[in-house]
């Protein structure tokens, strides 16, 4: 019964070398990931053992005293999420109604190409210069004055390409034929996306905005001269109110201030990654979530 | 013998009675154009009510741009021009302001079935829900019927509430067929609807398209000649964006034809 040609699995030499190629591949690459991730966790390690002990109710609840050396940083947590919310409810809206419309509506034209490019050039403008432009524009043109309206713009104005960018995105990842069987149907282009795409891109869109959220908690150039200040012993009441905030106040007490515990800094840059980790986990599990529910 | 002798006559039978029946589309010096290159070249014809009117062809021939052409969709490719004229129901389609109302009444089947991501429910009662129908008995009852007559009731009327997108190749090629139907069109455009399912699948979908000849005007695009001839009343023969040929479908297969190529292609002579 067995006529099976024994030679034919055994393995040439042509067969072995392609493996041991592709095993010494598999080590680079890995290797090379490995090397990736050692700063995250020294960071992430070197944050925790030194600034760990900082952290109480104590030092997230209440303000700063005998000049940011003792006390807590509750003014400048607040504050950031003051920032955030504010810029969030300015560029959210926009991005994403920007995005549908260069993604459903705008015909591919060199008028379409050159929004296109200046979204990508936007993201690439150094923040300190967006810092400047809203300096010059909101907090001395428009006459909002160093407030949080006026960082939370200069934030806005900054960190909208990533909403448009993953909203576009993930209205793209839509299959085509999708839209087409609807419009097939009669639907106009508005019916399309209510009833099709949207309901399908929702989770891009939201990973695009959770991702905006820890970028802008953490930028520190663009809000130093339009609206946060090193101290104030009041927390804002307005959006026309200065305010204290993490990014800034991580820069004040490890730069700024002589004859600081150590552990201070580092408490606050734990705080504000902490935040921004939390926002990117919510990110993830809700992606997860939703692809539980993978609809094609 | 007698079956071909039936067939003979029913095929006598309904030439006269279609002489009597308007046209529901008419279309006159059609040419297509993407960019420099022609898609369709000058094509006139007209489409009987009731009808079920094959157009067969290679690839290439032309055979979608005219469906595209006939519900205005051409407007969504871009390059694409279109000269001459539709009348679809007595009105120019070219100059027409309202091209949804026009889609609306015309169903379309594609060649690879699309499900769209939604429930089997949601996808049927699309329709009906853009044009503001929004109770649910009266959805209820379009969504059975329009499910029945695509012959797919029996197998997803238990998972109404499944995804439409991850049903087998053959159901979702039905529920694109129901979903056409919830639109109520006067025309059905089927485009090589059997290529991504099942022969057994296939026949069943023939059954339906022979029943519902009785109440829509179908124009049956196809790769398989003998598909057109088991379905069609008149095909038509598209090659290289020219129409070679029109005729009584079984004409093409065994009486005149005009163009010796018609023969090669419903013979499978061809290239």
């Amino acid at each position: 019964m067995n006529t099976a040609n024994p030679a034919l699995f055994q393995a040439s030499d042509l067969n072995r070398h392609n493996e041991s190629v592709q095993r010494r591949y598999r080590l680079l690459f890995g290797l090379m990931t490995l090397l990736l991730i050692t700063p995250v966790l020294l960071i992430l390690g070197t944050l925790v053992a030194k600034g760990g002990g900082a952290i109480s109710w104590e030092f997230l609840f209440s303000a700063p005293t005998d000049g940011m050396r003792t006390g807590g940083i509750f003014p400048a947590l607040l504050g950031t999420v003051w920032l955030v919310t504010v810029a969030l409810l300015l560029s959210v809206p926009i991005g994403i109604f920007a995005a549908i419309y260069l993604s459903e509506y705008a015909g591919d034209n060199w008028f379409t190409r050159i929004i296109n490019l200046a979204i990508i050039n936007l993201a690439g403008v150094p923040s300190i210069v967006h810092a400047l432009f809203g300096l010059g524009a909101f907090v001395i043109f428009f006459k909002f004055g160093t407030s949080i309206l006026a960082a939370s713009l200069t934030l806005a104005v900054m960190t909208m390409p990533v909403v448009i960018v993953a909203t576009r995105e993930s209205l793209q990842a839509v299959p085509q034929a999708f839209r087409e069987a609807c419009w097939n149907m009669g639907a106009t282009r508005w019916q399309t996306i209510r009833r099709v795409v949207l309901p399908n891109s929702l989770t891009g869109i939201l990973t695009g905005v959770i991702l905006e959220v820890s970028r802008t908690a953490g930028e520190t150039a663009p809000i130093m001269f339009t609206g946060a200040v090193f101290f104030t012993p009041f927390l804002p009441q307005s959006v026309f109110d200065q305010t204290m905030a993490l990014s800034l106040h991580l820069f004040v007490t490890a730069t700024q201030v002589p004859g600081i515990e150590e552990h201070v800094p580092f408490g606050v840059a734990l705080v504000l990654i902490g935040l921004v980790l939390t926002m990117n986990s919510v990110s993830i599990a809700f992606r997860m979530w939703l692809r539980g529910k993978k609809k094609w | 013998m007698v079956e071909l002798a039936t067939r003979a006559a029913t095929t006598d039978a309904s030439q006269q009675a279609v002489a009597a029946v308007p046209n529901k589309l008419e279309v006159r010096n059609l040419t297509i154009r993407y960019g420099s290159d022609v898609a369709l070249r000058d094509v006139s014809l007209s489409i009987r009510e009731h009808e079920i009117f094959g157009i067969i062809g290679p690839a290439n021939a032309g055979k979608t741009s005219f469906l595209k052409a006939i519900n205005r969709m051409d407007v969504f490719t871009s390059g694409m021009r279109v000269e001459g004229e539709i009348h679809f129901a007595g009105r120019d389609t070219r100059h027409l302001n309202n091209v949804y109302a026009l889609r609306s009444r015309i169903g379309v089947v594609f060649p690879l079935p699309v499900g769209l991501p939604m429930t089997v429910y949601d996808n049927v009662a699309l329709s009906p829900r853009l044009r503001g129908i929004n109770e649910k008995a009266e959805l209820d009852v379009i969504v059975q019927r329009c499910l029945t007559r695509a012959a797919l009731w029996d197998e997803v009327k238990d998972r109404l509430n499944a995804l439409g997108s991850l049903l087998s190749g053959g159901q979702q090629q039905r529920l694109t067929i129901a979903r056409a139907l919830s639109q109520e069109p006067d025309l059905l455009m089927l485009d090589e609807f059997s290529i991504a399912v099942d022969p057994v699948t296939t026949m069943r979908i023939e059954d339906v398209l022979k029943e519902l000849r009785q109440e829509v005007t179908i124009i049956l695009v196809t790769n398989l000649v003998q598909q057109a001839r088991r379905l069609a009343d008149r095909t038509a023969f598209f090659l290289g964006g020219e129409c070679v040929e029109i005729g009584v479908t079984e004409d093409l297969f065994t009486g005149e034809v005009k163009d010796q190529r018609t023969r090669d292609y419903v013979e499978g002579r061809f290239g």
